[in-house]
């Protein structure tokens, strides 16, 4: 793992979720899954202006908005992930990025580590395979931010 | 008699399958759970769909906690396996009933695994966890905590109905059923559509094998076909006979857990073996033969 450290907001919940015994960590995922906001208006119905992560096992569509401002420093992100009632683990994933990412600057979420997701501890509750739906998600979030504030 | 009951009586195996409308007077009359009652358990591909509400007095198994080992690639011995049963007051004579989602791929394969380990009375309740949630039935997130008991340590016999990458070397010639994606079947993709991160190094078939992917098996609300329509599917469209020596294998061995099932129990079968290394094990071996 790098040292790169990780936000506040995201490390609060690696710590929660790192100090947390198995059947916990699935009970965080669960609530993390239930508390992922729906997708505004201007998305409902129109998936086809998200992105789809095909590493996920259950569909997900996510899509990044960068507010204008004059540095990175400044440019808010904000996220918007769609999935299905019956993929609560990719949900609990998604939630988890949206609360520990949504509203920090670019700059701070192209700041964020790419093995984040292995830094919860969730790999033994859930077993490794499942984990990489996570790592896609985060890299294509970063990778929209990154296309989004090109110059 | 309901017209799920007479497609059930039809099966070779009736014994094996439940109806949810069976499953629906069992829970209510309190059948489920307790020294003398049925088991009921949930397997899911999503580890976490449990925890969003479950059939009432269902308990948890997860194929990959629960039944895979942790650093092999293989089972659970039986040591594990008599643990996982006891913590959740399953005795050697208990009926268990498995359902789960994905059209029950998940509940075949733990009900395959608990066959490796021959627990005798081991059932799937038809249609799984995605018909009894469109019947409007009750789910709840209230977890039963089991009285745990005994359960003798077993050993696993793997030979009858579970082929390692040597048998099916030796078995080349012989019917072998290919129930992945016709994409996959091809060689056009190297993993199955949606789950990249289960590829290959090459993309194929095991030469001989026979492309009926297992969803044909299943009607739209996940429930097995009757009889008659499985029967118009492997016995005259593919020439099976149910004395043909048969394996089955996908990309991890759970689509073919379904389409093991469908042989074995439902149409009576007699030699038909789960190759659960199957294409991530096969499409990775160096020089084993492929067909495109």
């Amino acid at each position: 793992m790098s040292d790169t450290p990780l936000p506040a907001s995201l490390a609060e919940i690696a710590e929660d979720f790192r100090s947390a015994s198995n059947d916990l960590k699935l009970q965080l995922l669960l609530e993390f899954s239930d508390e992922l906001p729906g997708l505004p208006e201007r998305y409902a119905g129109h998936l086809d202006q998200l992105e789809r992560v095909d590493e996920c096992q259950s569909p997900l569509f996510l899509t990044v908005e960068v507010a204008d401002g004059p540095s990175l420093e400044d440019r808010v992100v904000s996220l918007f992930f769609d999935a299905p009632a019956e993929a609560p683990t990719t949900r609990g994933f998604a939630g988890i990025l949206h609360e520990g990412l949504d509203g920090l600057s670019a700059a701070e979420v192209l700041g964020v580590p790419d093995d984040a997701p292995m830094r919860f501890g969730l790999a033994e509750a859930v077993s490794p395979l499942r984990m990489r739906g996570m790592v896609a998600m985060l890299g294509r979030i970063k990778r929209q931010v990154r296309a989004k504030t090109a110059v | 008699m309901s017209a799920e009951d007479t497609k059930i009586s039809a099966y070779a195996h009736p014994e094996r399958l439940v109806t949810t409308e069976w499953l629906a007077e069992q829970v209510s009359a309190g059948g489920i759970g307790g020294p003398d009652g049925i088991v009921l358990l949930e397997s899911d591909e999503d580890v976490l769909l449990y925890e969003t509400g479950h059939i009432p007095g269902a308990l948890k198994i997860d194929w990959h906690v629960d039944l895979n080992d942790p650093v092999t690639r293989d089972y659970v011995d039986g040591a594990r396996f008599a643990e996982v049963m006891g913590q959740r007051g399953i005795s050697r004579d208990t009926t268990v009933v498995i359902y789960g989602d994905k059209s029950n791929w998940w509940a075949a394969y733990a009900l395959w695994v608990f066959s490796l380990f021959g627990h005798e009375d081991v059932r799937l309740l038809d249609g799984g966890r995605a018909k009894w949630v469109a019947e409007g039935r009750e789910l709840t997130r209230e977890v039963a905590s089991p009285t745990a008991v005994d359960y003798p340590v077993a050993e696993r016999d793997d030979a009858p109905i579970r082929a390692f990458k040597d048998d099916v070397l030796a078995h080349l010639g012989k019917p072998l059923v290919d129930v992945r994606s016709p994409g996959e079947y091809s060689g056009e993709l190297l993993h199955m559509p949606d789950y990249p991160q289960e590829g290959a190094m090459r993309g194929g078939h095991i030469p001989g094998a026979k492309s009926v992917p297992w969803a044909r098996a299943a009607d739209e609300d996940g429930s097995f076909k009757s009889r008659e329509d499985l029967e118009a599917i492997y016995l005259d469209e593919q020439g099976l006979t149910p004395s043909d020596d048969v394996v089955a294998y996908c990309r991890i061995g759970e689509r073919s857990s379904h389409t093991w099932f469908v042989l074995t129990h439902l149409l009576g079968f007699e030699a038909v073996r789960n190759y659960d290394g199957s294409w991530t094990e096969w499409g990775n071996a160096v020089r084993v033969p492929i067909e495109k």
